[in-house]
């Protein structure tokens, strides 16, 4: 019981990150059709600029908190401009290309960030100084720290104010109609290609977001990590069904929690054949699964008619 | 108000528009008529800009078009409805309706001209919540001039407006098409139901392989024996 609890708070703590991730993959494809595989790579991008404003504000005196803040919008910042880019350089110049063609670019892409962010932050794993005083609260039997809840709060803020921006502004609006039919979208009047940069953008602060959770939740960082964390924030989007954006907060919460049984239950399950640190094959797992068996997602939207 | 002159269109190679030249008068509803694959939707995806127009110059209102970006044609009082529709599927009436009106910002107007255009289509009214994708081939039809309404154009192309539509509905929308031109929109009609295009619009031009062979007023066109054996089934 105390691992069930234990397990399922961790689950929703790391959820809530993949949610974040798998918002930015889902918003990408669903207006373009393009699985951005470079994201992960932003969302690294995210948790370095994070690391080394924070480092370099440690000694400046300030208030611990207000220093983790001005970390966050500046990787915020940073990220919308790196995603910004990603489009108008790496993919605009290929709309209209065979559908492979961007892929296989985002692909190059990713490569080229990660090797951007080991000539800056070096190919060693990079400690986050702790910013907090952790608190560690206990209720029935298992514990969760005041970084996590954190996490968990600013997660559903930042996905509520997501809602709010697709569903209630012009924006948004904008954005749904490029989603279900660019040509006639810009018939009414809309620029799609500046709402194609801006689903980049968004996506990119959301990405922003997501790392710096990762960041101060592990405290360690490194230019490979954007990979993992990207590839299961990938599986959360299709795991909802990708394309939708409830799907991808679904799908990232659920994928979370299904990571974190996992991992607490492996050892029983295998009989301690299998460690804990086996526990990114369940990700895995669940994509093969939702493939081979709802490829269209939980909330199977139709992808036909995005193709 | 539109003066089409040498509009060539290609793709593929194929050359669907070979250097027409035609106009609409301010006020006027204009047919532009032929079979199947005559190159008319394509003359009006081009004055859409949903096709690049390989050639020719498009003048509207005194000012080229060919150099604007698609996606300012509307703030130009230029609408099309297209062929198929086009509704969006996932988003209900009133939304679709709503985005008709995306590149204006006078609030008041816009629900004034809601409600003006929900009189034309009583039946949007009543599904007014409803996902568009849901609605009957009519209704989106209806949902599309709607919608193109509400962007308060002062040209509207009509793309095959009675494509895939039951006889009774036909009627209906070509009612609406009527009304909406007797209250002083200027409409360029594309429509392979010649009969009905002709009987609703002023005058008419007739497309062939590209081309425009004949132009005269409808009702010329309607009585001209030649015209009535290619097009009217006679």
């Amino acid at each position: 019981m105390d691992t069930l609890l234990q397990q399922l708070i961790n689950g929703l703590t790391l959820g809530a990150v993949y949610a974040l991730v798998a918002l930015g993959y889902t918003m990408v494809y669903g207006i373009i059709g393009l699985i951005n595989f470079a994201h992960g790579e932003v969302v690294m991008i995210g948790t370095m600029v994070a690391f080394t404003v924070i480092v370099s504000l440690a000694g400046s005196g300030m208030p611990p908190l207000m220093i983790l803040g001005i970390g966050l919008l500046i990787s915020v910042l940073v990220c919308m401009a790196l995603g910004w880019s990603l489009e108008r350089v790496a993919y605009r110049p290929l709309r209209g290309a065979p559908r492979l063609t961007p892929l296989i670019t985002a692909i190059g892409m990713s490569m080229v960030l990660q090797n951007v962010a080991m000539i800056i932050w070096g190919r060693n794993y990079i400690t986050f100084p702790p910013m907090i005083e952790k608190h560690i609260f206990t209720v029935g039997g298992a514990t969760f720290t005041n970084v996590q809840v954190a996490i968990v709060t600013l997660a559903a803020l930042v996905m509520s104010g997501l809602i709010y921006l697709v569903h209630r502004t012009r924006l948004g609006m904008a954005m749904r109609a490029t989603a279900q039919n660019p040509q006639v979208a810009s018939l009414m009047g809309v620029d799609i290609n500046r709402v194609i940069a801006m689903a980049f953008v968004i996506g990119s602060a959301l990405g922003a977001v997501a790392g710096c959770m990762v960041g101060s939740y592990y405290e360690i960082a490194h230019y490979q990590m954007g990979f993992m964390l990207g590839l299961k924030a990938f599986t959360a989007a299709v795991l909802g069904g990708i394309g939708n954006l409830a799907g991808a907060m679904a799908g990232g919460i659920l994928l979370g929690v299904i990571e974190a049984l996992g991992a607490g239950y492996i050892g029983q399950l295998t009989g301690d054949f299998l460690g804990s640190h086996y526990q990114d094959i369940f990700a895995f797992i669940v994509l093969i699964v939702v493939l081979m068996f709802r490829p269209s997602g939980l909330f199977g939207e139709r992808t036909g008619d995005r193709a | 108000m539109l003066e089409v002159t040498g509009l060539r269109v290609s793709y593929g190679g194929i050359q669907a528009v070979r250097g027409i030249t035609f106009h609409v008068n301010e006020g006027e509803m204009v047919a532009l008529i032929g079979a199947n694959g005559a190159g008319k939707s394509s003359t009006l995806r081009a004055l859409a800009r949903l096709l690049e127009p390989a050639g020719g110059s498009v003048r509207y209102r005194g000012k080229e078009l060919v150099s604007l970006p698609p996606y300012r044609l509307v703030g130009e009082g230029i609408a099309l409805v297209p062929e198929g529709r086009g509704v969006f599927p996932r988003m209900s009436s009133l939304e679709n309706l709503r985005m008709g009106a995306y590149a204006r910002n006078d609030k008041a107007e816009i629900e004034r001209d809601l409600e003006h255009v929900l009189g034309h289509f009583p039946r949007l009214k009543e599904r007014a919540q409803q996902t568009a994708g849901t609605l009957s081939g009519g209704e989106q039809q209806m949902l599309a001039i709607g919608r193109a309404l509400m962007s308060k154009p002062r040209l509207m192309l009509l793309d095959e407006p009675s494509m895939g539509l039951a006889p009774i509905m036909v009627q209906k929308i070509f009612e609406v098409i009527r009304t909406v031109s007797l209250e002083g929109m200027t409409i360029l009609l594309v429509e392979q139901n010649a009969k009905l295009a002709l009987e609703v619009s002023q005058r008419g031009y007739v497309m062939e392989s590209g081309e425009i062979t004949v132009t005269d007023e409808s009702k010329k066109l309607l009585a001209d024996p030649k015209v009535r054996a290619a097009y009217l089934g006679e």
